[in-house]
């Protein structure tokens, strides 16, 4: 342990940040470090060279660049970035304090609402989550039939457009049929009143998208020939689904239950949707099969769940992520949090415990949730000219003992910093000269 | 449907016989034994005869009939206790008044409940059933193990636990009582920190003139058989056994400022155990506290729910323990409570505390804050046979629960789980069909789980319509 320790802060001793509290972009080297691809497997004693926000160099021999600065990775684990695909971080500051809460605009069909518009870059929580090895995450708006874009953001920038990962996917809560017993809290609708809802929030979703084909179909044939017509009337709703018809951008459908999933499969196959991922998925695993065959692609979590049924086996939600992938479901790992995103290893980690394996884990919260969010161009693993986000551990970054050391986002070394990072400083040891010195600090002291 | 409700009755027959009394003998052989207060002892056989842990050692002989557990390569640690709880309660908030002393959760202890299951497959054996924090003087808490398979409440009763009582500072009890009404119409004190700390003064004060007042007509009444004794008043005598210091207090608290205050008026009269709840700024005064003697049961690492707990840290358990507070990890959700060894490990990640320190934020120091130290919290002789087997170290999250004891009854068998484990099923209840409803607010993560957070916090109607968006 105290060896450890010793070498833990060697190590940063040597992290360029010690000089310099502000996230700096240049050319780094760091060698002699475990790398942990993802794409490509495990290079020990590996170089990655980073130059401006890319990765130019990954091996176990790479030449490092005159001038750049050098991190002693010996000993150490380097990881991409984790990536959460399911958050509302950003979104909401303080949970019970309403004018802290952007998540929910008002209305039932507001797919116009973008969350990249809300995300405060200075929520405290952003600094919070990225010290634990998260750099990405889909802060997600909420409410409502359709409450908007989705957006993927990296957790570094000052605006939304330093901090935007390039893709936004529009937000469908999938009706929910209700089940035989009273749900909830105050009055009670009978059994009837409540199918009636279901029925009539289906018909609407159908009418939503019939009145979105309708308005794509008269756009487009406007566009086409606008010369002696009159512009047809704007909705901005309507435009906001146009590019998921066309499967320019992803529907990100939320879905829980087993019936409710297994409709949700038949109306994306009758909306011939082309570009289609679900969301949360709590009893995929009883359905496992029916999504591999539909080649949907599921955003999974939490993890750290109870199960959705008292009569289900007390681990079934560890286990949900595992069945998924070995039914053949592409899997990513959300942790539907929001100001403990930072928890998203730890979702993976029990995910990996009841079934799903290390590997694949750890996939789930990197290059598979890269793929289904369309940024593996960028991001998701350790490859030449992808963007530089990752970070160094003292090992596996699922297990709660590890430390992250340093981290990088898009090829920003960013500083350890967080404010409970600098509340443990001010108080861990109050009292001057009262209590003994502290024996390890995390990051950067 | 018939197979399952077979498979319940089966299930409640087996666990009611072997609960209701038959002490097992069993002998868990050859594990890595992490008795928290006496070390890690590798190759390790333990031994529980009458449900009371009777030897720990290596190749150890055993009475005939005793059950055999080979737990080579795996890891044994004492049961887990959860010293902040809601399962099992049919309901939590007496929200009527800022004073509640006079009721209790022993009263409303729901044996059936399938979270008490839950727990134990995760190494949880004794649960502390609080009283909700709407009041500034709550309800009286229900020590309990976690002996499924009962339908008799008193069955899960910690026999011979002292008794606790739950208070309430800050935001809660302001917004129950100080916002009560629209437009706050039905308020009544507290509405401010300064209104709490008036309304514990005066409880406590008219605890000790109505103590004194049966005192002095128990010595009079040794003299004159005719002495008129003062009017019986329940609270108060719950007021007067709290100042006696025969029931601990267990004090939902967020801000440094509170918790400080709360240990100026229990000095006033004179109580010193005291154990501060949730307590997310304890690390601001931790020592004030350790100078106090209070302890801290928190979190591993909630925050920002709500503004009380926004300048809060995940260090807290870390900053609290090197300053030499006796400090718990609670889980006040029936969800995280299913993994409260992976919340205890969570204090490496946070503050680096060695396996021993972590392990005992779960086992030995809720044990002392609930003064069932004597009898639990510990794997040695002569305590009672309450252990957790694991896969994998039990700080490691890929460590897996297998075993569950509860005095030497097993409790949960990872390889034996027969899936539906319910004693109850409800025709009216939602048999085959999706019961949650996943929300992605806060920590909520089940509808379940807002139902116990709201119980547990008072009244929050503003909670319930955000979380209901989803």
């Amino acid at each position: 342990m105290t060896l450890l320790l010793n070498l833990v802060l060697a190590v940063l001793m040597l992290l360029p940040q010690q000089q310099d509290q502000k996230a700096r972009q240049g050319t780094y080297a760091i060698t002699n470090a475990r790398i942990e691809t993802v794409a490509n497997g495990t290079i020990e004693n590996g170089t990655v060279v980073i130059e401006g926000d890319r990765i130019i160099a990954v091996g176990a021999n790479v030449a490092i660049p005159a001038g750049a600065e050098v991190i002693d990775g010996t000993g150490l684990q380097l990881y991409p970035g984790m990536i959460d695909s399911g958050t509302n971080l950003g979104l909401n500051e303080v949970g019970s304090v309403d004018e802290t809460n952007d998540t929910n605009e008002i209305g039932d069909i507001t797919p116009h609402m973008s969350a990249l518009t809300a995300v405060n870059p200075n929520s405290v929580a952003i600094p919070v989550t990225r010290v634990s090895g998260v750099t990405t995450v889909v802060s997600e708006s909420a409410g409502g039939l359709l409450p908007g874009t989705a957006a993927v953001i990296n957790l570094y920038g000052y605006t939304a457009e330093q901090m935007t990962a390039g893709s936004e996917m529009l937000i469908l809560n999938f009706p929910q049929e209700p089940s035989g017993a009273a749900q909830g809290w105050g009055p009670q609708r009978s059994a009837q009143e409540r199918k009636k809802g279901y029925e009539d929030a289906i018909a609407k979703l159908d009418e939503v998208f019939d009145r979105a084909e309708l308005y794509d179909r008269i756009m487009t044939a406007y566009a086409a020939s606008p010369a002696g017509k009159a512009e047809p009337v704007y909705a901005p709703e309507m435009d906001a689904i146009r590019p998921v018809l066309s499967g320019d951008r992803t529907l990100m459908l939320k879905v829980n239950a087993e019936g409710d999933i297994l409709k949700a499969i038949d109306w994306v196959k009758e909306r011939e949707l082309p570009n289609v991922v679900f969301s949360g998925v709590s009893e995929g695993w009883r359905v496992a099969d029916k999504l591999a065959e539909a080649g949907i692609a599921c955003m999974v979590g939490p993890v750290l769940a109870t199960p959705t049924r008292s009569s289900d086996r007390y681990d079934k939600a560890y286990a949900n992520a595992g069945l998924l992938s070995q039914a053949g479901v592409k899997v990513a790992i959300r942790s539907g949090e929001t100001e403990n995103v930072r928890n998203l290893p730890f979702n993976a980690g029990f995910a990996a415990a009841y079934g799903m394996g290390q590997e694949e884990a750890l996939k789930a919260v990197t290059l598979n949730a890269a793929e289904v969010l369309g940024i593996s161009d960028d991001y998701g693993s350790i490859e030449v000219g992808k963007k530089a986000n990752m970070f160094i551990s003292t090992g596996d970054p699922f297990e709660p003992s590890t430390q992250i050391l340093a981290l990088f986002i898009d090829g920003f070394n960013v500083p350890m910093e967080s404010r409970h990072i600098d509340l443990y400083r001010e108080f861990l040891n109050r009292d001057e000269g009262r209590l003994q010195p502290m024996e390890v600090l995390p990051a950067d002291n | 449907m018939k197979l399952v409700r077979l498979t319940g009755l089966l299930m409640a027959l087996l666990l009611v016989n072997a609960t209701s009394a038959i002490a097992q003998d069993v002998v868990i052989r050859n594990a890595t034994v992490l008795t928290v207060t006496g070390g890690t002892l590798e190759n390790t056989d333990v031994l529980i005869t009458g449900g009371i842990i009777s030897e720990i050692g290596k190749g150890l002989r055993t009475p005939r009939g005793t059950e055999e557990v080979d737990a080579t390569g795996k890891f044994v640690m004492p049961g887990i206790i959860d010293a902040h709880s809601h399962i099992a309660l049919s309901s939590v908030n007496e929200g009527s008044s800022p004073v509640t002393a006079e009721v209790s959760m022993e009263d409303v202890v729901n044996p059936y409940q399938i979270g008490i299951y839950r727990a134990s497959a995760g190494g949880v054996t004794t649960s502390h059933l609080m009283h909700g924090s709407a009041n500034v003087i709550g309800g009286q808490n229900e020590t309990v193990k976690h002996r499924w398979g009962s339908s008799d409440p008193n069955d899960l009763r910690f026999e011979g636990a002292p008794r606790t009582i739950k208070f309430a500072l800050g935001e809660n009890p302001t917004r129950v009582h100080g916002r009560r009404g629209t437009g706050g119409t039905g308020a009544i004190v507290p509405a401010t920190r300064m209104g709490v700390e008036q309304v514990l003064r005066n409880a406590f004060e008219h605890g000790k003139r109505y103590m004194e007042a049966w005192d002095a007509y128990d010595a009079e009444l040794a003299s004159n058989p005719r002495a008129v004794p003062p009017v019986w008043n329940e609270r108060m005598e719950v007021m007067a056994d709290i100042i006696r210091g025969e029931v601990l207090v267990h004090c939902h608290s967020y801000r440094a400022d509170e918790i400080v205050m709360l240990t100026r008026v229990l000095k006033d009269y004179g109580v010193d155990k005291i154990t501060f709840q949730h307590a997310n700024e304890a690390f601001k005064v931790a020592p004030e506290l350790a100078a106090y003697g209070a302890h801290a049961s928190v979190f591993s690492d909630w925050w920002s729910y709500k503004f009380e707990v926004y300048y809060s840290t995940a260090y807290n358990a870390a900053i609290l323990i090197r300053n030499g507070v006796i400090t718990s990890i609670n889980s006040d959700s029936g969800e995280l409570n299913r993994h409260l060894y992976h919340e205890a490990a969570k204090t490496q990640r946070y503050g680096n505390l060695e396996d021993d320190e972590a392990l005992a934020t779960i086992t030995i120091n809720p044990a002392i804050q609930l003064g069932i130290q004597d009898r639990v919290g510990s794997i040695e002789i002569g305590k009672d046979g309450d252990i957790a087997i694991f896969e994998g170290h039990p700080l490691s999250v890929y460590a897996v629960p297998e075993m569950t004891f509860v005095d030497g009854v097993k409790v949960f068998d990872r390889a034996a789980d027969p899936d539906d484990v319910r004693l109850e099923v409800d025709p009216e209840g939602a048999i085959g069909q999706y019961e949650g409803q996943i929300t992605s607010r806060d920590h909520f993560h089940d509808q379940n789980e807002v139902i116990d957070f709201l119980e547990a916090f008072g009244d929050l109607e503003d909670v319930i319509t955000e979380t209901t968006h989803n």
